[in-house]
């Protein structure tokens, strides 16, 4: 078991360094460089050189990665020109805010998928199981933008059920349980907007294990030994089809930072996502590396989360 | 010769085509969203003929926001752009764009997936970590930053950046399939022949896989309709002096359009939505004739 998580984390390795290596060039790529912003038209050329020699702007690039990397791994990413601070205090803040935000979207895509896709699973063929997997296929077809526009249109807008944008009211005293219901009220909409986008992949996979099992021996047995139907999909059924369920944890999180970028821009939520496209419309090019970066790697964690929940699920697909 | 083949058709499991024709027939839904699609990307490419796009895009105040009828049919956006005109100009781009984005990304993972899964070795090994790496790493990000720091950014260079990204999916699949196909009795009996490798994987691999694939490009040509469009609507795909549906739709992040202009961003939505629901139905239906064990008829 230890085995194949170190052979995992192994594995990850290689594929950070690619990773870092790509956002180092992209970085060296982008126009301008650390002192946008500070210098004015009087600035002495002289005096620019001598700060890209006391930063190692002119050493060799190995160089200047490793030192990048090293810089990186204690969390200094430079400084944000837009806001005038620390990018990694800047990402620290909005990734909190994109945390809460796919924390309650993943708690309701679950209590929404695995109702529907067991109910779809057992009444196979029938009525409600058609509307089920009619309406799976309308929520993977449809894009993620254009779902929250209308969204935000109807029950933003013309209903007034929901705020219509940023995480908190400013009026709220902070550390109050009205603050924390008010930024819960905030994470809602757009909440939702995701997990009704993100239940197909969950909903289809549930539905067919239990179709599968449905025909399995032990159901079977359990059948033959009187137990009634009802137990027998609470029971056995789902704590089968179950296990798999969980292993989705990864994928649902990776799916999930892809459509933050819309889903923020859209509900005018202040996470990563958002800072993101704010960051690139301003080219604020030292903040748009740490969020690559950071994007990137919580993509591998998440993938490595999948990985580690399969293979402890299912020994059959450990790492040889 | 040809009297016998035909006979065997005729009496024989009914194939490709047929198959697929028969699927259609069993499912309405899909039977309109083809004939639907087929209608809708034939009118716009001819109606896009009969419109000056620089006349078009030309800004004139007086029909700001101009309410549909007025003087448009479906009246006109913030700069008294024709909405109608935007809509059909843009759906045009969108289906060409993925349409382009679609064959680029089908030829490379075809290649390379054949080319992985038929010669196996270090070659595969190596492809794959890197189809693997491009699988990890978050390809939304990475397509917006390209697509700012091109300098002479056009609407090729925006497909060539989308297609870098998007060709490893195809490829993976086309890999697996060609990895189980090269296994069989027929390849080894050619490859025995001494039919050489180029030849087999031409003539004889790639057409076993060519039904899957029709699924996979289907599928694929709706997803990029998805992308393209939400990168336009984020501001990081056509520039705004191309028509897009995807612009048209970013004008409802002013809350005024929103609620009271509905009818500059709700028409192109709508589109999309029709497009994507359309395209995915009749990959659906496709997806059963290939997969014996779905078909409905």
């Amino acid at each position: 078991m230890w085995k194949t998580i170190v052979r995992r984390l192994i594995l990850m390795v290689p594929q950070l360094i690619a990773l870092s290596i790509i956002v180092f060039v992209m970085a060296k790529m982008m126009p301008g460089d650390p002192f946008t912003g500070m210098i004015t038209p009087d600035t002495d050329p002289a005096r620019i050189e001598e700060l890209k020699e006391e930063l190692g702007l002119n050493d060799p690039l190995p160089i200047q990665y490793v030192r990048w990397v090293k810089n990186a791994l204690q969390g200094d990413f430079g400084k944000s020109y837009t806001f005038q601070r620390d990018v990694t205090s800047l990402i620290g803040e909005r990734a909190l805010n994109t945390f809460w935000l796919s924390f309650v979207s993943v708690i309701l895509l679950y209590l929404l998928a695995i109702p529907l896709g067991i109910l779809a699973g057992r009444y196979q063929q029938s009525r409600l199981d058609k509307f089920i997997v009619f309406y799976s296929f309308i929520t993977y077809a449809i894009p993620t933008f254009v779902l929250s526009l209308l969204f935000l249109y109807i029950f933003g807008y013309k209903l007034q059920w929901f705020p219509t944008g940023g995480s908190v009211d400013i009026e709220v005293e902070p550390g109050t349980i009205q603050y924390i219901w008010n930024r819960f009220y905030h994470i809602l909409l757009p909440a939702i907007t995701y997990a009704i986008l993100g239940t197909t992949g969950v909903i289809q996979y549930l539905r067919s294990e239990i179709i599968d099992a449905k025909t399995m021996d032990y159901v079977r047995t359990a059948r033959s030994k009187g137990v009634p139907m009802r137990k027998i999909y609470t029971k056995h059924i789902f704590r089968n089809s179950f296990i798999p369920i969980a292993a989705f944890l990864g994928f649902t999180i990776t799916g999930l930072l892809g459509g933050s970028i819309f889903i923020e821009t859209i509900f005018g939520y202040p996470g990563m996502g958002q800072l993101f496209v704010s960051s690139i419309a301003s080219r604020d090019y030292s903040v748009i590396c740490a969020l690559v970066m950071l994007y990137g790697f919580l993509t591998l964690l998440g993938s490595l989360l999948s990985d580690i929940i399969l293979s402890i699920v299912d020994p059959r697909i450990r790492i040889e | 010769m040809r009297r016998k083949k035909k006979r065997y058709r005729k009496n024989g499991r009914p194939r490709g085509i047929g198959v697929a024709f028969r699927e259609f027939q069993k499912d309405k839904i899909a039977l309109v969203s083809l004939f639907l699609l087929v209608l809708f990307i034939l009118f716009v490419f001819i109606a896009s003929f009969f419109i000056d796009q620089e006349q078009l895009m030309r800004i004139n105040l007086y029909d700001r926001y101009s309410r549909p009828g007025e003087k448009y049919l479906l009246g006109a956006d913030q700069g008294g752009k024709d909405i109608l005109g935007q809509l059909i100009i843009g759906a045009r781009n969108s289906v060409s764009i993925a349409l382009a984005i679609t064959l680029i990304t089908g030829f490379i993972g075809i290649v390379v997936g054949l080319i992985c899964g038929y010669f196996g070795g270090w070659v595969d090994y190596i492809i794959m970590r890197i189809i693997d790496f491009f699988v990890t790493i978050p390809s939304l990000l990475f397509i917006i930053v390209f697509v700012t720091l091109v300098p002479k950014y056009s609407i090729t260079s925006f497909i060539l950046i989308m297609s870098l990204f998007l060709w490893t999916g195809t490829a993976r699949l086309v890999r697996s399939k060609a990895l189980s196909e090269s296994k069989r009795d027929y390849v080894s009996a050619s490859k025995t022949l001494g039919t050489s490798d180029f030849v087999i994987l031409r003539r004889e691999v790639a057409p076993n896989l060519s039904s899957l694939l029709i699924v996979e490009l289907t599928l694929n040509f709706a997803g990029n309709v998805g992308i393209e469009t939400g990168l336009s609507y984020l501001g990081f795909g056509l520039p705004p002096t191309t028509p897009s549906l995807g612009t048209l739709v970013s004008y409802a992040n002013n809350p005024a359009v929103l609620q009271q202009y509905w009818w500059v961003w709700l028409p192109a939505s709508l589109l999309i939505l029709f497009m994507m629901l359309a395209i995915n139905y009749i990959g659906q239906a496709l997806r059963r004739s290939v997969d014996v064990k779905q078909r409905l008829g």
